[in-house]
């Protein structure tokens, strides 16, 4: 049984139609990559799917049950977690804090203090942030408030993770980083969708990609598959072919 | 009964010219220049009380004080934005922040521009009597001073809607209004458009002030009825959008007079049930998308 | 957590002048003079007011302008069953009628954000204002109510009471996991809610939780006035006073608020017998100039030149 699955999922902001119609599936343990251009339906795809909107019409399952229109607490207390384009960290709260409150609420029933610090340590750890750990997340630098997301959303103990941009507005080498990190969850067992700009990214890590163009699905397969798609190439890589990398 | 409904209407009418005026005021200070302005009664107030002394002591004609009013109180509202407000707006981290600051340094002004009107004017109840006379309209008697003052808020308010659409600062202030962000990459002057609607805004106040002498008593703490009023037809009319807050005042004044033919007590109830009702199912306002 | 074992012995320090204020506190009026004892409810009431307030809007960012609402509320209650039952009961019957309205509120408004909760709270004082005139003129014909008269001790005591009550619960909130979850709301809210806090729950349970203790304070402060109507009772000064005092204070820290409403609360007392004329001026005047010049009040002022002051120290040294 594929961990999410969506029918028909569908969304429109007011007459204009945002997610079109779209089916998907994701396999336990595998990493999805979701690309198109801009305003494309991505990340309204992400909203739709950690119930920050709910779609209308169409139907999302997680292992078989139906979690439409569930409050995001529920969706994220189900193993759901996801991060942000724009990043939002609790901005004066400390990187650990981030973290912990995480442990305290993204599981029913949540940690006792004394294990969600020391989950929260160790997330910051795995993703390289002990140093800072007391620091304000306002003040980290974009490439650590993107890390503390991930730490963050971890901390729930998903079995499935959203990330969306993770690497956008890094530079090269926070990328190379990104994408170890990315990796490194993978080898923990989590599934992984991930919406990216950063087309290198996205073919090193994901096993199988689907293209949203317009709101509606136009092509889904292997990143070999993918760059070799003419439609692809069309709408996608035709305008951005230089961008991209 | 045809009368009847007639006289609902056109008393509605008339309140509602009043309602729009305040509420374009208040618009333009909360709109545009994010201010929500518990003070702007106290405008009101001041206009008013203007009006009244000018024609108490010296004779003035109260429609002659109208104009000598709004240069006056143009200068003060412009005045407060370019310190007070300014300097709040650059102290501020968010625009939350902002909205919440400047909401309470006008709760500020408020006690101290009426503890001033207090001090110079007294609390008690004063009132004139000026076109004092009935007029026939459609079988109903109507005074002439409340028909005056539908006709001014409807060429103020009208006459400053044209200079929105059609002058270059009347757009520049409309598009700071919708984005004041861009509208600042696009050239135009952000502080000095949000200080002179904020002018405006004090303008508009005291206009309705001075209107509202020649039909009503007034005193020197009657400014926090008409805030309230103000905010509710912004709100009605949705919050940034003139033109609602001006078709909303009418549509405020005509329900008002609707429930007072009915039941005169529940008229402020009804406007807060309103207000309340509308926040809730469709706080965009009325004319929102 | 390392953080509170390093601080434990300072902490003990703090609980024993905190007992040691209490207790104080708990013998003023067996020695002070009267008017001490209508100054010292003056300033509980508003302590218990602000406290109240930044327990929900400190945190979570939501301005609420409902304080009166609440505060009437109990106060209405106080004289409609005053003197019929028990006075305790009568407190604690003021503080629930307030949770409920603030539970139905709360879950019908707070997905209203920014501005629009703040303008909404405010309409909803005088809605209630306006609909119990209405109510009392044309169904019960009457304006307004008596309350029975209780001494100035025993009010006294029953807010000392109150407040002691409120500063443990909005402590133990802050101390727990909530307190954290409230604030990473007041942060940001879609990422709260994504990492599984519910936040509508939570928002609306400390909203009717801080309510609780405003119609407490007002079933409590009705017997003061002896005579209540609907304007007294639901005055939108209620509203803004804990805001300002707030403010004034500094949000910071729980004790913040409580140096706000205790200054201001003696000033505005101090200005009402001294210069009763000029009180609004003044105290307007002093609102704008702390919101211009303190943005995190008084006590983040201190807390600046304590740091400014030992920074010279360590640069000397």
């Amino acid at each position: 049984m594929p961990i999410l699955e969506g029918k028909g999922v569908t969304k429109y902001f007011g007459g204009l139609v945002a997610v079109s119609n779209v089916d998907f599936k994701v396999e336990q343990g595998e990493a999805l990559g979701l690309i198109g251009p801009n305003g494309a339906g991505k990340t309204t795809l992400f909203n739709l799917i950690s119930a920050a909107l709910v779609p209308k019409p169409g139907t999302i399952r997680f292992k078989g049950e139906n979690i439409t229109g569930l409050k995001p607490y529920k969706i994220c207390r189900m193993v759901v977690a996801r991060t942000f384009q724009l990043v939002k960290v609790f901005a004066d709260m400390p990187a650990l804090s981030n973290v912990i409150l995480g442990s305290y609420f993204g599981m029913s029933p949540g940690m006792s203090s004394k294990d969600a610090v020391r989950e929260a340590t160790e997330l910051l750890e795995f993703v390289g942030l002990s140093a800072v750990k007391g620091t304000p997340a306002k003040d980290l630098t974009l490439a650590n408030q993107k890390r503390l997301e991930v730490a963050r959303a971890l901390a729930t103990n998903p079995e499935l993770l959203l990330l969306d941009e993770m690497m956008a507005g890094l530079n090269p080498t926070e990328v190379g980083q990104a994408m170890e990190l990315v990796t490194r969850i993978r080898d923990k067992g989590i599934t992984i969708i991930m919406i990216e700009h950063v087309m290198k990214a996205i073919m090193n890590v994901c096993e199988r990609i689907i293209v949203l163009h317009h709101g509606a699905k136009i092509a889904e397969g292997t990143p070999q598959e993918i760059v070799t798609s003419k439609k692809v190439i069309e709408v996608y890589l035709g305008e951005k072919a230089h961008a991209g990398s | 009964m045809i009368v009847t409904f007639l006289d609902i209407v056109i008393a509605g009418l008339l309140m509602g010219g009043i309602y729009a005026l305040i509420a374009v005021g208040l618009s333009l200070q909360y709109g545009v220049a994010r201010v929500l302005n518990i003070s702007h009664g106290e405008f009101i107030m001041i206009g008013a009380f203007g009006t009244w002394m000018l024609y108490k002591m010296v004779g003035i004609n109260p429609l002659i004080t109208l104009a000598m009013c709004g240069p006056v109180l143009f200068l003060i509202g412009f005045f407060l934005h370019k310190t007070l407000f300014r300097s709040l707006l650059a102290s501020s981290a968010s625009a939350d922040i902002f909205e919440a600051k400047s909401m309470l340094a006008s709760f500020g002004l408020l006690f101290i521009i009426q503890n001033i009107a207090i001090l110079t004017w007294g609390a008690d109840i004063k009132s004139y009597s000026y076109l004092n006379y009935g007029v026939n309209l459609g079988g109903a008697l109507f005074a002439a001073n409340r028909l005056v003052t539908l006709l001014f808020a409807v060429v103020i308010s009208t006459a400053f809607y044209l200079f929105l659409a059609f002058t270059r600062l009347g757009k520049g202030i409309r598009a700071a209004a919708q984005d004041p962000r861009t509208a600042g990459l696009m050239g135009v002057n952000i502080n000095q458009v949000l200080a002179l609607c904020f002018g405006f805004g004090a303008v508009m106040a005291g206009l309705a002030g001075g209107l509202l002498s020649m039909c009503y008593p007034i005193t020197t703490t009657m400014g926090m009825e008409y805030t309230i009023i103000a905010i509710i037809v912004v709100v009605l009319g949705g919050l940034g959008s003139i033109v609602g807050s001006f078709i909303g005042g009418f549509l405020l004044g005509i329900i008002g007079s609707i429930v007072t033919y009915i039941e005169p007590g529940l008229a402020m109830v009804s406007y807060y049930v309103i207000f309340i009702v509308l926040l809730l199912a469709k706080p965009t306002g009325i004319l929102g998308k | 957590m390392d953080i509170t074992t390093l601080t434990s012995k300072k902490s003990l320090v703090w609980w024993v002048i905190i007992l040691i204020i209490f207790i104080l506190l708990a013998f003023v009026p067996l020695y002070a003079p009267g008017y001490a004892a209508i100054l010292l409810i003056s300033i509980l009431m508003y302590v218990i007011l602000t406290v109240s307030w930044v327990m929900f809007s400190g945190s979570t960012g939501y301005m609420s302008l409902a304080p009166a609402v609440f505060f009437g509320v109990g106060i209405y209650a106080s004289a409609i069953i005053g003197g019929k039952l028990p006075f305790p009961i009568v407190v604690g019957i003021g503080g629930l009628a307030s949770f409920c309205l603030a539970l139905l509120v709360g879950a019908l408004t707070l997905r209203l954000r920014g501005i629009y909760f703040a303008i909404f709270t405010f309409g909803l004082v005088m809605l209630m204002a306006h609909s119990l005139l209405f109510w009392e003129l044309h169904v019960t014909g009457t304006r307004g109510r008596f309350v029975i008269v209780m001494g100035y001790n025993t009010i006294y005591y029953y807010l000392l009471g109150i407040f002691v009550l409120l500063l443990l619960t909005a402590y133990l909130i802050n101390r727990s996991r909530f307190g954290l979850a409230l604030q990473s709301i007041g942060q940001e809210e879609d990422a709260a809610a994504h990492t599984g806090v519910n936040v509508t729950m939570l928002k609306v349970t400390t909203f009717a939780i801080s309510a609780f203790f405003m119609g407490a304070a007002g079933a409590v402060m009705a017997t003061k006035w002896t005579y209540i109507d609907p304007f007294i009772a639901f005055n939108p000064f209620y509203s803004f006073m804990p805001v300002v005092m707030a403010i004034f204070g500094g949000m910071g820290q729980l004790f913040g608020p409580i140096i706000g409403a205790v200054i201001l609360t003696y000033l505005e007392e101090f200005l009402i017998t001294k210069f009763a004329e000029l009180y609004m001026l003044i105290f307007g005047t002093i609102l704008v100039i702390a919101i211009l010049y303190l943005p995190d009040g008084l006590v983040g002022l201190i807390q600046k030149m304590w740091n400014r002051y030992s920074e010279r120290k360590h640069a000397d040294t």
